[in-house]
């Protein structure tokens, strides 16, 4: 009994000891950071405002003022928006193409051409139609979030085995049922890793998106931070942003655990 | 002819089910056409435990696949119950040889999903499905996930699946050849037990010789090239079946007999089946 106790103890030690490392990593990043801003490794100028220690203390500042929370909602609403009318176009999109082998053929280069174009090029396109503002900046990141949720979803639907498309059709299944019961459920795996990618991209694009004259988001605070000489809040700005987008990912790593299926 | 008077044989106390009139199967592979089935007569009686047996290439799935409703005969009719069948449909019970479970769904999910299209009201489907799982002997292992169980439990939940729509036959496609020869016996057992409990019709297909005299009431056995019906015979091994003493019978050993030597001008390579 006592030793099992202890072996118990044991794995939950080993558990601990093994995560420990993801903590170590970060310690040592932030350490090497701040020694190199400690030799002045970033310029004379500017090492000091560069320094983790400074960023923590704007991070602090910037928490109590609610720059925070005034910048990080807006972005987060317009790259949710965004995602919510990917979804709604890409999921019946890619399920059809990824169903029928003549879509697939009629899309494929087109969608393959699309999805390598940065949204960013079409800024100026998306300003003439929609205007300077929020909806611009929504627009380019839909442009972005639906090409990885289509290609995912059409990959998922495309795998459905014929073995339950059969087995479906011996239950009685018609095609609505086949299309709820067996393909959408296949695709799910598929759509979320789409999702996952939308994601990751649709942040990385929301900063320089953001820098086309709307009035907030982490993307304007990036130049005003800048325009107010305050490298302490950049940095922090940064961060926020990194740290945001770290649990975005991580909430679609869950999904996906979630959502995922054996064979 | 052969096949007429092995049906008069088993008494005329049952009425056939199912009726294949003179059914054909041409696939078209590259431009060619080449003959799968030729003109198969055969007959299910209701509650009976009919074996088709062949080697491979002899059409054998084809033609339950053709009962199935999963693939059109070029000619000939599949009639059940007195009605022309054309195409599938959840009063014909299909078990898959890959079992085809959905992997995103749990034990009693996957029983109950013929029910769902059919709309039943969720209480009423658990109900039911409990029951199927309860007759092939998986109490228990409702919320299992698919992956979680073996491959012989896996075939008893297609099989509960299929009865969870109380078919008027079910048709069984080499659902035994995936599983090892222990876990095949016990599924031999497994499947006569469900016969027996639910008096329902069973068509199997299988090439094991063993494996169709230890189940059937007749065994159909099929000739290749083309694949056509040799000739049907009645199986006399007394019931109820058991592991160990049918298997030793001497009606066992004469039976078998009796399909090697049907199939005795084939060539060791043509026959693959399981002797």
């Amino acid at each position: 009994m006592a030793e099992k106790q202890q072996s118990r103890f044991g794995a939950i030690g080993a558990f601990l000891a093994d995560r420990s490392y993801y903590v170590l990593g970060v310690v040592l990043f932030l350490l090497i950071w701040q020694a190199a801003s400690m030799l002045k490794l970033f310029g004379n100028d500017f090492s000091e405002a560069f320094s983790p220690y400074a960023a923590a203390l704007a991070l602090i500042e910037m928490a109590k003022s609610g720059d925070i929370l005034r910048h990080s909602v807006p972005s987060l609403r317009r790259v949710l928006v965004s995602l919510f009318f990917a979804i709604l176009i890409a999921l019946p999109v890619g399920v059809l193409v990824g169903y029928f082998k003549r879509l697939e053929q009629l899309s494929y280069v087109v969608f393959q051409f699309m999805r390598m174009i940065s949204p960013l090029a079409w800024m100026p396109i998306a300003i003439i139609i929609f205007g300077v503002g929020d909806l611009s900046v929504t627009f380019l990141l839909w442009l972005v979030a639906i090409w990885p949720l289509i290609l995912n979803t059409a990959h998922g639907a495309g795998r459905v085995s014929p073995l339950w498309l059969n087995m479906a059709k011996t239950m009685g299944a018609l095609d609505a049922g086949i299309l709820r019961k067996i393909i959408i459920p296949a695709a799910i795996p598929d759509m979320l890793t789409g999702l996952r990618l939308a994601v990751g991209v649709s942040w990385i694009i929301l900063v320089p998106a953001e820098m086309l004259g709307v009035p907030d988001g982490l993307g304007y605070f990036i130049l005003d931070t800048r325009d107010r000489f305050r490298y302490d809040q950049l940095i922090a700005t940064i961060i926020v942003i990194g740290v945001i987008g770290y649990l975005l990912d991580s909430v679609n790593r869950w999904l996906i655990s979630k959502y995922s299926w054996k064979i | 002819m052969v096949s007429d008077t092995a049906m008069s044989d088993n008494g005329d106390s049952r009425k056939p089910l199912l009726e294949l009139h003179g059914v054909s199967k041409i696939f078209n592979k590259e431009g060619k056409d080449f003959l799968a089935l030729e003109r198969v007569d055969l007959s299910v009686n209701e509650g009976e435990f009919v074996c088709i047996l062949g080697p491979t290439g002899c059409g054998k799935s084809v033609t339950l696949q053709i009962v199935a409703g999963l693939i059109e005969q070029t000619a000939g009719s599949v009639i059940l119950d007195g009605t022309e069948e054309h195409g599938p449909g959840p009063h014909k019970g299909m078990v898959f040889q890959e079992y085809a479970l959905l992997p995103w769904r749990n034990v009693l999910e996957n029983v109950e999903i013929g029910l769902e299209l059919k709309h039943v009201p969720k209480s009423e489907r658990h109900i039911i499905a409990k029951e199927q799982l309860a007759i092939v002997g998986l109490e228990g292992t409702e919320h299992q996930q698919v992956h979680e169980i073996s491959v012989g439990m896996r075939q008893r939940v297609a099989i509960a699946r299929a009865l969870a729509n109380k078919p008027k036959i079910l048709l069984m496609d080499e659902p035994f050849e995936a599983l090892d020869a222990l876990t095949k016996e016990e599924m031999q057992i497994q499947i006569l037990n469900v016969w027996e409990k639910t008096g329902t019709t069973i068509l199997f297909v299988t090439h094991d010789v063993d494996e169709a005299i230890f189940l059937s009431d007749r065994i159909c056995v099929m000739d290749i090239n083309p694949g056509r019906l040799k000739k049907v015979l009645v199986n006399q091994l007394p019931r109820p079946r058991h592991e160990c003493i049918s298997r030793t019978d001497r009606q066992f050993n004469e039976m078998r007999d009796e399909i090697i030597a049907l199939y005795s001008s084939l060539k060791d390579e043509e026959l693959d089946l399981i002797i």
